[in-house]
């Protein structure tokens, strides 16, 4: 009855098109699975999907859960480009929250402006050690990044544990394992007074301005696109492949070390055991909700946003477990992977039954 | 030739009004012909012309929208290769599907429908060999094969299915003469015993040699049937393309060498594992103003001495290369681009070319260097169009703007625009390989031309290919690169084709097999 059909060109239309198509079948999936086990299937996705869009009390939320997706979707997709697959930003993450706490707590008795800056720079800075190993053992020895940027994730948590429960535990934290609150020089400025709304939130969205007019503007950003699709050509042009794969990790690790530090002086404002909540990873389904573009990811951010702040709604009002969030992100990155294939190939009625 | 085809018998393969078309392109248009039994016949047609499609709906790869196929007579419908091969259709493709780490004989095992058991198929190959005196060694892994060897396991293939008609798909492109002689005595054989053949193909003096009829495609639909060996090269090859060929023109006096520009001494390179080939004590120059031609099979270092030259592999050893005097082998390709040497791979799509990329992204890849379209780290976006719009149409690329995807032009189109892309840039010395290949008649003209008028500007060029008609005729000298190792260049003007044949398949051809007498 219906057959694909290679498409001639790849469908401009489709590329837009698919990851809405994947958003729709992901709440009708939702709709039925959570009907099927009893829940009211229609009032859950509603309360996931709608609620958090219409009720503005939620909007600094989704804001707030945005940015640091935003920002680490960034890097991911600079280095998804290049095929460049890290997919340990989580880890990364971590680590720049670490380094910047690390200058935090040096700080802590001090007043100025310059200590949030030095916070933000150790952040970043500790994003990237965390990503130069796999860019190493990748350039030097051919390891996949794959492999050592997941595993590496775990150790950052570890040495979070350790932290937080050993040398930077607080003395007068009545023996919780956490760091000392930050300080008011420490923490994130408001964007407007009594908002929740932090200066990281206005900061990624510049960043992925800058992304954008980098990857599509500079010969560096091209030498990122074309590492990615065709290795061969890139060096008949010139492009030293190592470099490439050496510039994306790094900027993908402090991309992801500063969403940390910001996060840590934002909404946390100091280290627990807490901290890591997955944002590294949900941002790889951003990336590819985004599809790997600067702009595109700044509204699958508010989408994977949305599905935080609602699965918290859908909690309360429906009495939804809480890993229903991840089931709906799961659905969503599972969809968006199925309807890719839209954009070269068509659903084609055969006139002719062969 | 003994005797002539049975001229009441029906035809073997008879095509009425068939007519095919793709999204946005009609690739064939009420097309007929017949084939009788025995016969050799041509199916002639520039990159375009509709072969492909024509011969895909002959062996069942795709279905025709409208017409009809009679086989022997009788009406038939072909729905895939194995219903064709079930007709007694077999099939040669110009690119073999091989596995280079199996035996010839597991190769030709995992190609057949049925399962035979290995010591009764390999009794029956070694019937065919010998039957037709092909020599070839069953045992063998493919990776140690010539290319003539290989297509020979694709023959012996397509004959152990006893066929009726035989698809030979542009067989000779990759073969020395002495090997292309060898195939047709095979081939004149095959036919001789009653099978006919289909022979696709675009050079002329071939098909006078081999074919008694021919049918020439332009566009999709039949422009003429003739009998190839009476009627003129000259004139198949205008019916061809639909117009008067163009004769090279060549500047008075030319001929006359310059200073050395581009010097390679002494160059060696292992190949990369598991099947390139080691480049061993490479040696040449090429002057101002002179085509330098480097013949060979394909395989044999080729694309090593490409990505050597244009500093895609690293030499290790500075002066092993020299641009015009300055030891440039250490540097990169975006730094000998700079330098002004540019080259031209042999493979456009993914290599001289991002597919996915416009061309005028295109552009960016390998001008940037020469032409300032990226001084400050920043892509001018209006010089890259304005460049790639002059290489559309100063080289006649058919495409409806700087913004369409390389991937989606056809490889004649993306190949003028990649050397227009080179020769546009006025590189002091351009090495291309292939420059041709895939290219129609017309437009390789064209290109031969301008390279011609860029050597006569005082540029060096190399031209790397297996194509020793175009080689003969582009050339000022010519050498040969046999197993890694390039022989002394030698002035085309006096040159046998025999004696180049010999340089080629000299060493590499099958030393490892008893020859038979009959060559």
């Amino acid at each position: 009855m219906f057959e694909w059909r290679r498409r001639r060109e790849p469908s401009k239309a489709m590329l837009y098109l698919s990851p809405l198509i994947a958003i729709g079948l992901t709440m009708l999936t939702g709709m039925l699975v959570f009907g099927a086990i009893g829940y009211d299937g229609l009032r859950a996705v509603t309360a996931i999907f709608v609620t958090p869009l219409i009720e503005p009390q939620r909007w600094a939320d989704l804001g707030v859960k945005a940015a640091p997706l935003i920002m680490i979707a960034l890097g991911l997709a600079i280095g998804f480009r290049a095929n460049v697959w890290n997919i340990g930003a989580e880890g990364q993450y971590v680590m720049g929250a670490i380094a910047g706490t690390g200058v935090a707590l040096l700080t802590h008795d001090m007043t100025g402006w310059w200590i949030l800056p030095a916070m933000a720079l150790a952040g970043i800075a500790g994003g990237a050690a965390w990503a130069a190993l796999p860019a190493l053992l990748k350039v030097r020895l051919q390891v996949s990044e794959i492999l050592t940027s997941l595993m590496l994730t775990y150790v950052a948590v570890q040495f979070l544990y350790y932290l937080v429960r050993g040398p930077w535990k607080d003395p007068d934290g009545f023996n919780f394992p956490q760091t000392k609150m930050f300080s008011t020089s420490q923490t994130l400025p408001a964007v407007a007074e009594g908002s929740l709304v932090h200066v990281g939130v206005p900061l990624a969205v510049v960043l992925a301005l800058v992304a954008w007019f980098v990857l599509s503007k500079t010969v560096a950003g091209y030498a990122v696109r074309v590492v990615g699709r065709a290795p061969a050509a890139a060096r008949h042009g010139g492009f030293d492949a190592n470099r490439v794969t050496w510039s994306v990790l790094l900027a993908g690790g402090g991309l992801a070390g500063l969403a940390g530090l910001l996060e840590a002086a934002g909404p946390f404002g100091q280290l627990t055991p807490q901290f890591p909540v997955g944002y590294g990873f949900t941002a790889i389904i951003v990336a590819f909700l985004g599809r790997l573009s600067p702009v595109g990811i700044v509204f699958a951010a508010l989408v994977l946003a949305v599905t935080y702040v609602g699965g918290e709604i859908a909690q309360s009002t429906v009495r939804l477990p809480s890993a229903a969030t991840g089931m709906f992100q799961a659905l969503l990155l599972f969809f968006l992977l199925a309807t890719d294939v839209l954009v070269r190939w068509r659903l084609a009625f055969r006139a002719r039954p062969a | 030739m003994t005797q002539p085809p049975d001229q009441t018998a029906p035809s073997r393969l008879a095509l009425a009004h068939v007519s095919k078309s793709f999204p946005g392109v009609k690739a064939n248009q009420d097309i007929s012909l017949s084939v009788r039994p025995g016969e050799i016949h041509a199916l002639l047609g520039e990159n375009g012309a509709g072969k492909s499609t024509l011969v895909k709906i002959i062996y069942g790869v795709q279905r025709a929208d409208e017409g009809g196929i009679s086989f022997d007579g009788r009406p038939v419908e072909i729905a895939s290769p194995k219903a064709a091969r079930k007709l007694g259709i077999g099939m040669v493709f110009q690119h073999f599907s091989l596995f280079d780490g199996m035996t010839v004989l597991e190769n030709i095992a995992l190609g057949l429908d049925e399962t035979v058991p290995a010591e009764e198929l390999k009794a029956r190959i070694r019937a065919i060999l010998d039957s037709y005196s092909l020599p070839l060694d069953p045992d063998r892994e493919v990776h140690t094969l010539s290319v003539g060897e290989r297509q020979r396991i694709e023959i012996v293939r397509c004959l152990l299915q006893k066929p009726k008609l035989l698809i030979m798909d542009e067989p000779t492109s990759v073969l020395t003469p002495q090997e292309v002689e060898r195939l047709f005595e095979t081939l004149r054989q095959i036919a001789r015993e009653g099978c006919s053949i289909l022979y696709i193909s675009h050079k002329l003096h071939e098909i006078k040699a081999l074919c008694e009829a021919a049918t020439i495609l332009r566009g999709g639909k039949v422009v003429a049937t003739c009998d190839p060996r009476i009627e003129t090269t000259r004139r198949m090859a205008e019916l061809m393309i639909g117009a008067e060929l163009k004769h090279l023109q060549r500047p008075s006096g030319g001929g006359k060498a310059g200073a050395a520009r581009l010097s390679v001494d002494k160059l060696d390179m292992p190949g990369e594992p598991p099947f390139g080939t080691s480049l061993k004590g490479v040696s040449f120059s090429a002057q101002a103003g002179e085509i330098l031609g480097i013949a060979g099979v394909a395989g044999n270092g080729q694309a090593e001495l490409l990505m050597a030259l244009s500093g895609e592999h690293l030499a290790g050893q500075p002066d092993a290369i020299r641009l015009d005097g300055r030891p440039i082998g250490l540097a990169n390709a975006g730094a000998r681009r700079a330098a002004g040497l540019a080259c031209v791979p042999e493979e456009r799509n993914g290599h001289a070319a991002v597919p996915e990329f416009t061309l005028a992204e295109n552009v960016v890849l390998t001008a940037r260097h020469r032409l300032p379209l990226a001084p400050s780290g920043l892509i001018r976006q209006g010089p890259v169009e304005a460049y790639a719009k002059d290489v559309i149409a100063r080289f006649d690329v058919r495409i409806t703007g700087p913004g369409a995807l390389a991937g989606s032009l056809s490889g004649g189109n993306l190949q003028k625009f990649i050397m227009g892309r080179e020769i546009g840039q006025k590189p002091d010395v351009l090495v291309v390989a292939q420059p041709t290949w895939g290219v129609d008649a017309g437009a390789a003209a064209a290109i031969r031309q301008a390279l011609v008028d860029l050597a006569a500007q005082g540029s060096a060029i190399v031209v790397i290919s297996q194509d020793l008609d175009e080689l003969l005729e582009l050339s000022d000298r010519l050498c040969v690169i046999n197993e890694g190792r390039l022989s002394q260049a030698r002035p085309v003007a006096g040159l046998k084709l025999e004696e180049i044949g010999l340089m080629m398949g000299g060493v590499h051809g099958e030393s490892h097999v008893a020859e038979p007498a009959h060559v």
